[in-house]
Parts: C-alpha cells; structure tokens; sequence
C-alpha cells in the first residue's frame, strides 16, 4: 500500500502524468466524436477540457500542475498556426479571384462579433467589466487579451470567454449555416475563423481543406483588423464614459 | 520530416522577431504564418515533406487547444458573476458573425463571378 503510495506521489509530481491525461482525455473525447459521425455538437475539444477540469477539481489538482505536463501539447500551437499557410497557398487561385469578397465578409464579422456581444451585455445588464472584456471574444487568445487589457477589461475574463467562444462556434456554427443553406466551403471557413478563431478553424480544418484553409486565413486577418479598429472605435464611441 | 518542423520554428521563430521588433499589433505564430506564405508563393508550390507535416499537426489541432481550455477553471468565479449576461451575449453573438460572414461571402462571391461551389 505504501508502495502504490510512493508511486502515485512520484507520477503526480511528473509532467508525464498530466502530459497523459490531456492526450487519453483527448482521444476519448474524439472517439465519441468518431462514433456521432462528427455531430459538431459532441465537440471534442469540450469533452476533453470538461473530463480533465471534472479530474482535476476532484483530484484537487492545480492548473498549474496540470499545466507543467500539458504544455508540451500547449506548445504545439505555434508551429501549429505556423503550419495553417500551407492549406491557406493551396487555395491561393481562389484567394486570388474573390479577395475582395473575402476582405469585405471578414471586416463585416470583424464588426459584428464586438458590436453584438457589447448590446446584448448591455441589454442584460451586465457590469461595465463584462462589456469591455466580451468584446474581443472572437479574437484569437493572446491578441483577444491584448485588447481586453488596452480598454481596460479583466484580460483573464476575456481568455476564459475566447474559449467558450471558440467552443460553441465550432458546436453550432455548423448547424447554423447548414440551415441558412451555406453549402459554399470558402464562406463556411471563412465565418467560422472570424467568429470563433483557432477552434472554429480546427473543425474546419477536419471537415473540408478548403473550409479549414479559409478560416486559417479568416482567424489571422479578424485578429489583425480587430486589434486595429476595436480600441479606436472604442475610444470614439465609449470616450469620457 | 524533421527539417519541415524546423522550417516551422524557423517561420515561427522569424514571426515572433518581427511581432517584437515592429510592435505588431499580431501574435508571432500569426506573423510566422503570413512568412511562411510569402515563402510558399517565391517557391511556387508546397514541398510534399512540408505537407505532410501540415497536414498531421492540423489535423489534430483541436487537440492543441485542450490544455488552455481547461484553463477555464480558473475563472468560474469571474464567469459566475454575471453568467446570464454573458452566455445569451457569446451564442447569439457567435451565431450573428457566424451567419452574416458567411452571407455576406456567399452574396458576394457569387455577384463577383463564377465562384466553386462546395458540393
């Protein structure tokens, strides 16, 4: 007994044991997604992130232990996005033919997404520091936190609402568009990049190349244009409030 | 297929040198893309071995997004706060952008010329 003990203590103190969990949280996570023939509603990005905070909160383990042992997947994120101009140089024709159709869509998401998160906070009543931090909640994290910090909202709020953001972008945007009858592939990459960034775009990404290719390039630019135009509108609308 | 994944850090370590030295209002992975790109277009074509590096680490992508995910624990408290609020504002937000993106590109696309059509 003292023995399963020791070990127990020794792994849980070793970036193995969280670096495991992540993956098998994972791979469950995408088995059940397997087996619903890729129903976006059974996201495994979700079942993973609620497995491993339900293991965890009940294990009483800290973000920051379980962090040591899943940075190294963390990691990965760089080259990862690194990695999204290769589906994004496949589609450079279409690119090519339609930019200012695609300019044009992404600036009309890139206003969309801050103006109507902002009005429906305020309609609800929600507090000065919810409509601040929620406004750049489309915007891939590290450039979301950036903003959020610049106009003065909670930038740790703001990280916890971009993932959320991707997470229901990527189980109901499909839906959606399928009802709207938006069979075009460009123009579903490219609204699931805007509207929910990284993790809009890895379900892109698994559905179709060209969908995938699109939303890389949408996440990119809506990071970009947001960052430029959501503190100077900001300041313009909101100055001396 | 290990000089692939250092032509990677090599984009992303490039991106993040310039995001740091022009004060890029963009993260360096992001900046590293639009290099790797650039790179891509002088070249002419995607090298196989690349591709297939691409395409493995993109085709698990969602896998990358597991460990800030469940940073979400830290934060149920913020969240808590004002929940109603901010869970109606984040789906019906998400669902707006979501639709008039997607409109706006398919109306466009098809007032600007043939486009392809998925399916």
């Amino acid at each position: 007994m003292t023995n399963l003990r020791d070990i127990w203590v020794y792994l849980a103190a070793s970036p193995l044991l969280h670096l495991t969990l992540t993956l098998v949280a994972y791979s469950a996570g995408y088995a059940i997604y397997r087996k619903v023939r890729f129903n976006p509603l059974f996201n495994p990005v979700l079942i993973a992130v609620a497995a491993v905070v339900t293991i965890l909160l009940v294990t009483g383990t800290s973000y920051g232990t379980y962090f040591q042992g899943a940075q190294f997947v963390h990691f990965l994120l760089g080259p990862a996005t690194v990695a999204l101009a290769v589906p994004l140089y496949r589609q450079i024709e279409r690119v090519r033919r339609s930019g200012a159709a695609i300019f044009a869509s992404i600036l009309l998401g890139t206003l969309t997404a801050p103006a109507s998160a902002i009005a429906m906070v305020w309609l609800l009543g929600g507090s000065r520091d919810s409509m601040v931090s929620i406004a750049p909640k489309s915007v891939t994290a590290p450039v979301a936190m950036g903003i959020a910090q610049e106009l003065g909202g909670l930038p740790s709020l703001t990280a916890a609402l971009v993932i959320l953001t991707g997470i229901l972008g990527a189980m109901l945007g499909p839906p959606l568009l399928n009802r709207l009858g938006i069979k075009d592939w460009a123009a579903r990459g490219l609204a699931m990049g805007v509207a929910s960034h990284g993790i809009g775009t890895a379900r892109a990404l698994q559905v179709n190349e060209v969908a995938g290719a699109f939303a890389g390039l949408a996440m990119g630019l809506n990071a970009l244009a947001t960052s430029v135009l959501l503190p100077a509108l900001w300041h313009l609308l909101f100055a001396g409030r | 297929m290990i000089e692939w994944l250092a032509v990677l850090a090599v984009c992303q370590l490039a991106g993040e040198a310039a995001a740091q030295a022009a004060q890029l209002p963009v993260p360096g992975p992001v900046c590293g893309m639009a290099f790797l790109f650039v790179g891509l277009v002088l070249h002419g074509r995607v090298p196989e071995g690349l591709g297939k590096v691409a395409d493995a680490l993109l085709l698990n992508l969602s896998l990358l997004f597991v460990p800030a995910g469940v940073g979400i624990m830290l934060h149920f408290k913020l969240l808590a706060g004002d929940w109603l609020a901010l869970s109606a504002a984040l789906i019906v937000s998400t669902l707006l952008t979501i639709g008039v993106t997607a409109a706006a590109m398919a109306f466009l696309s098809r007032k600007t010329g043939p486009a392809a059509r998925g399916q």
